[in-house]
This record gives C-alpha cells, sequence and structure tokens, in this order.
C-alpha cells in the first residue's frame, strides 16, 4: 500500500472555555483513492477535524501529515491547503464573491494562473458540472442547490487531490442530490464526505466511519446495513431509532 | 436586496468600458458640482438628460431613482429661501423670500439632479460587481474595492438573517412600539446581528485560506472592448471642458 494522502496520529483539541475535548487523541489514515463516509450525531467534532486537517484548527497536541510530510505551521498548511478541497457546510461562507465565474476562478488564480488561463478553468469545471449557464451569475441571487454546485465547482477548480466534503446535502432536494451523486461518482478523486443521510453516503462511499468522544470508529465496529422486516402500519414512512 | 433593473438593459451606454463610464460620471460632477452660472448648469441638466436618454432608460425608474434627492431638495425649498438673507424677493404674512435664498436653492436642485442623473445613466447602468472590477482596474485600492464587493455579497445574507431574528421575534408575541422593551429587543437584534456577522467574517476568511488565499487579490480583469469607447470618452471629456471654459467666460 503507498503512503496516506492524510494521516493524523493522536490529534486532541479543545475549544478555549470548554471542558470537555472535541477531538480526543483521534487517529485517521486517507489513502489515495479512497471514499469515506462520516455519520456521527452533532457536536461529535467531524467540522472540528475537517477544520484540523486544513489547518485552520491547531490541534493541542498529536502530528498532522500531509503528503506524506509533517505540517504544524501556518506556511506549511498553506502549501497544502490548495491540494485539499474543504466545502463548507454553508454555501454562503465559501462564496464570497460577487459573480459565479469571479468565486470559481478565486483559487486558479491564487495558484498563479493568468487571469485567461484561470477563467478557462473555471468554464471548464462549471461545464462538467453541467451549469456552465450560471457562468456570469451574481452568487446571491442563486438559489441553495445552485450555491452548493458552485461551492463545488469553486473547490474543484483547484484540482485538488483529496475533497472533504462537510455535509453537501444539508438542505437540498432530491434532484440536486442524485446530481451530486452522479457527480461525484465520476470523480476520480479521494473525498471524505461528512452526511447524516444513509442512502446518500452508502451512493458515495465505500466505507462509513463514525464519531464517538472524539474518535473515530472504524468500519469494524459500525456498519450501515439494511434489512427487510414488517410490522404493523409499515405501509406508512417511518424511522427507527 | 440591491435591484439592479436598470443594469439590464442593451444600449450603447451599457454596451462602453464600465472603466470609460466611472471617468465619464466622475469628470462631469465634478465639473458640475463647481459651477455657478445659471446658464451652464442649465446646459449640464440637458447633457445629464441626454445621456439619460442615450441610456435609454425610461422616465419611471429613473424618477423613482431621484425620489430621494427630490424629497431632500423640497425640505431645502421649504427652509433656504425663508431663512437666507438678502434682497427680499416676496413677502408671505410675516415670512420673507430672499432672492439669493432662491438662486441658492435653484442651483442645489440643478446640480444635485443633473449629477444623479449623471450616475443613473452611467453608474446604474452597470452591475455592482461590474463597478467593482471597474475601480479595481482604475487603481482604486484593493480594500476599497473589496470592502465594496463584499458589502454587496454580503448585504442580502445579513438581511435575511435579520429577518430570521425579527421573526423569531414576532412568533413569541412581539410587537415593536415605543417602550424600553421594544428598543432593548431592537438592540439585542442589533447585537446579534454583529456576533453573527462577525463570526461568519471568520468563517469566510477561513474558506478563503482553504482555497490558497495569501493577502494578496488578484481578479479576471475582463475590459469591454468597444469602437465607442474612445469616441465616447472623447466626447464627454470635450463637452465638459467647453462648458467649464464657458462657466469661466460667462463672467
Amino acid at each position: 500500500m503507498t503512503n496516506p494522502i492524510i494521516k493524523l496520529e493522536n490529534i486532541s483539541f479543545a475549544y478555549p472555555g470548554a471542558t470537555e475535548k472535541i477531538l480526543d487523541s483521534l487517529s485517521l489514515e486517507v489513502y489515495h483513492g479512497d471514499r469515506i463516509g462520516m455519520m456521527a450525531p452533532n457536536g461529535s467534532g467531524k467540522t472540528t477535524l475537517f477544520h484540523t486537517i486544513m489547518g485552520l484548527c491547531r490541534p493541542d497536541s498529536g502530528t498532522i501529515e500531509i503528503f506524506g510530510s509533517p505540517v504544524s505551521t501556518e506556511q506549511e498548511f498553506q502549501a497544502v491547503r490548495s491540494r485539499i478541497g474543504l466545502m463548507f457546510q454553508d454555501a454562503d461562507d465559501q462564496l464570497f464573491c460577487p459573480t459565479v465565474v469571479d468565486d470559481v476562478a478565486f483559487g486558479p488564480l491564487n495558484l498563479g494562473l493568468s487571469a485567461d488561463e484561470a477563467r478557462d478553468r473555471a468554464r471548464e469545471v462549471l461545464a462538467t458540472l453541467g451549469i456552465a449557464d450560471l457562468e456570469n451569475a451574481i452568487t446571491h441571487r442563486l438559489s441553495g442547490g445552485q450555491k452548493r454546485l458552485v461551492a463545488l465547482a469553486s473547490v474543484l477548480a483547484m484540482e485538488p487531490s483529496v475533497l472533504l466534503l462537510d455535509e453537501p446535502t444539508a438542505g437540498l432536494d432530491n434532484g440536486v442530490k442524485e446530481k451530486l451523486v452522479k457527480i461525484l461518482n465520476h470523480l476520480d478523486i479521494s473525498y471524505v464526505v461528512i452526511s447524516h443521510e444513509f442512502n446518500f453516503l452508502t451512493a458515495i462511499t465505500d466505507r462509513v466511519f463514525s464519531m464517538e468522544s472524539g474518535k473515530i470508529l472504524s468500519d469494524d465496529e459500525v456498519r450501515i446495513h439494511q434489512h427487510e422486516h414488517m410490522h404493523k402500519l409499515g405501509n406508512h414512512p417511518h424511522k427507527h431509532v | 436586496m440591491i435591484s439592479e433593473a436598470l443594469a439590464q438593459g442593451d444600449s450603447m451606454i451599457h454596451r462602453l468600458d464600465p472603466c470609460v463610464r466611472v471617468v465619464c460620471a466622475f469628470g462631469v460632477s465634478f465639473a458640475l458640482a463647481l459651477s455657478e452660472q445659471f446658464g451652464v448648469l442649465g446646459l449640464y441638466l440637458v447633457f445629464a438628460l441626454v445621456l439619460v436618454a442615450l441610456a435609454s432608460l425610461g422616465a419611471g425608474p429613473v424618477l423613482k431613482r431621484l425620489k430621494p434627492v427630490l424629497l431632500f431638495v423640497l425640505m431645502i425649498w421649504v427652509i433656504l429661501p425663508f431663512t437666507h438673507e438678502g434682497e427680499p424677493l416676496l413677502r408671505l404674512g410675516p415670512l420673507t423670500m430672499t432672492r439669493p435664498g432662491v438662486e441658492l436653492c435653484l442651483r442645489i436642485t440643478i446640480k444635485s439632479v443633473s449629477i444623479l442623473m449623471v450616475f443613473i445613466a452611467l453608474l446604474a447602468t452597470m452591475t455592482v460587481a461590474t463597478l467593482g472590477q471597474a475601480l479595481h482596474r482604475l487603481r482604486v485600492p484593493d480594500k476599497l474595492v473589496f470592502l465594496l464587493l463584499m458589502t454587496y455579497r454580503y448585504i442580502a445574507v445579513i438581511q435575511e438573517e435579520y429577518q430570521r431574528l425579527l421573526r423569531a421575534a414576532r412568533f413569541r408575541g412581539f410587537v415593536p412600539g415605543t417602550n424600553l422593551h421594544s428598543y432593548r429587543t431592537y438592540a439585542y437584534l442589533a447585537g446579534m446581528l454583529f456576533v453573527r456577522a462577525s463570526l461568519r467574517a471568520q468563517r469566510v476568511h477561513n474558506a478563503m485560506l482553504c482555497r490558497g488565499f495569501n493577502g494578496t487579490f488578484r481578479s479576471l480583469d475582463s475590459p469591454l472592448s468597444n469602437r465607442l469607447n474612445p469616441v465616447f470618452m472623447t466626447g464627454v471629456s470635450a463637452l465638459t471642458l467647453v462648458l467649464v471654459v464657458t462657466e469661466l467666460l460667462w463672467k
């Protein structure tokens, strides 16, 4: 097996003023080609985990290795950040440029591409996601689903080696969800996806992890499963808790 | 929400390079603001009307945009002619209208309406996004440009958050009135809005860092090439120059 793209070892982190650690000697390895799902209750530290990988939260202890080299300073994180695509929970946080094409080209411009190259790259990505017509749209006028797709485009435009998607389906209707599933299944890229939706995760990932008291529970401990069963009123939609 | 209805047209003005329009609007209004002679001011007013016509804007939307300044001017007309010192023009009971007062009011009216019309014709006909790009290309400091663009981007989000907070208060029986409780509630709303805005600013900054932002802004520049750009620029500059010279020679 090759080296992991992302390797976290014994990471602990507590928010200032909090009594409990949100990440407690957590370890995680992501390899090339991995398609990992993460499903855990709110507040269990999934988003914090993503932010730790990106260097937005600095762990109190533990080591982070990305692409085989240890990262701990802002400079080191800056060098690797553009190769990891983090898609934020709220697309409004991510899309800050006035027009769609500006936003998608923001990353490529920061990578040092010329304005023309960046524009071409942006158009290409928008076309791949089937939203080429949004190129000159004003960002804040987009619908929730459109914003989400543009946010994904803005991340993909950096041509990252791995994607971190934080609840990509929150608040989306089924149409857009299906579109996302199709897009993700056609990407030749590793990713880790946080979601609360069984169907979505099983459609796009090979493994699903859970988090509990600051640690990751891997497949061996939890496994999403489906089984048929019957009971009274079973023809009504219902949940099992 | 910022309405940019006027930016949707496809007139001769809409097709001009935004930079040319910004420079022209700035030049004309600067010269206009410093003019005094009524004859020259009248010509500027005609000039502004011609620009509005060139942008093929309807009278309705333009008047709607002019409404705030017209209200402001009306207030001046109510006060200034009666309070300014000088030669009396008209006596209305105990009140005296003075000639310099009326002249001053007339000047303020023509100047403010004309300048606003120039801006409606030249600047309101582009989106704020385009305006930001134009200012960037005109070497306006990046920080100012991005302040404008970020405001443009997030004002709708902030408004949405405000509405959400207000709705939450209403659902719990809040009826605004003239009392301490209402004032306090609005103060809480405003405070919450600041807290949320600052948290969002933090998240947006994080998102920018994640996409390789390192402190310098780069942007896609898209100049609109149009044969009319130099023609328009020269025409407007020449006309303004003529008006400035006329103003200087009038006496």
